[in-house]
């Protein structure tokens, strides 16, 4: 991996968590990859083995979201959330949650898209209710191989 | 097998894992354990029983208390589970970097 696509991660105050990551694509590509269900599929997986037979986006103000997992050995979960705010191709704000299968408090997470060069600079912030909940968020986030779970592991090591 | 092997079976489980996370903040009785997931006692003693096996945790006796915090093993494997993870995180990105490359095209409407 080069330094272009260096993926950063860091903690900020008790329960927020701030990832960025530059992608050589114009901001209203990537916008679209975080949006359109048939390319969120090809890449939101995590660890190896896992797909997403199930993936609905709506992206729009009040739509809803909900990502299936599986993986033949560890068995499947799912995460649901809420759209707060979408504004092409700049800024999508949402709220989520796990399902493990009682659900995890919510994360309210506000991704930005900015021109950097040619490319993205992509900024997600999370902001979880509280340390503890990202703590605990922690493990349970892992299989999703998502943005909420760096932090929780950053915060850790 | 291995100590590290017996490590890695333990946090094969969503909630071991939670738990580990939450004594990495420090020392943490059943009861505050088992709150995050509405779990039972009974279901965190089992887990806990499962991690200590592992060499994960140990726990101590105060009073009517036994609060559990974390051994050594149980920072290395949570340690070396979430750099797997992290390694596992950064993937992601990487496939979205081949599904960008695949739609250039056709964002910037020019080459077809």
């Amino acid at each position: 991996m080069n330094t272009m696509t260096k993926m950063t991660l860091k903690t900020e105050g008790d329960t927020h968590i701030v990832v960025t990551r530059h992608f050589a694509a114009p901001p209203e590509a990537v916008y679209r990859a975080h949006t359109d269900p048939k390319l969120i599929q090809k890449w939101l997986l995590g660890p190896e083995g896992w797909t997403m037979p199930v993936c609905i986006n709506e992206a729009r103000p009040g739509g809803k979201l909900r990502y299936e997992w599986t993986h033949p050995k560890q068995g499947s979960f799912h995460v649901t959330g809420e759209y707060v705010e979408l504004k092409p191709y700049s800024k999508i704000v949402h709220v989520e949650r796990m399902h493990l299968p009682d659900p995890t408090p919510d994360n309210h997470v506000e991704t930005r898209f900015d021109p950097d060069g040619t490319g993205t600079l992509m900024t997600l912030r999370m902001t979880l209710p509280d340390p503890d909940t990202r703590a605990a968020m922690l493990a349970t986030g892992m299989e999703r191989g998502m943005e909420a779970s760096y932090v929780r592991l950053e915060s850790m090591i | 097998m291995s100590e590290l092997n017996a490590s890695f079976a333990a946090l094969a489980d969503p909630t071991r894992r939670a738990i580990l996370a939450r004594l990495a903040l420090g020392e943490a009785t059943v009861m505050e354990l088992a709150k995050p997931f509405e779990m039972t006692q009974p279901a965190i003693s089992q887990h806990l029983k499962v991690l200590e096996e592992a060499g994960l945790i140990v726990q101590r006796v105060d009073g009517t208390k036994r609060p559990r915090r974390l051994a050594k093993a149980g920072i290395e494997a949570m340690d070396q589970w979430l750099a797997m993870l992290r390694k596992a995180l950064q993937k992601n990105y990487e496939r979205l970097d081949e599904v960008l490359a695949a739609m250039e095209p056709n964002t910037k409407g020019k080459n077809r």
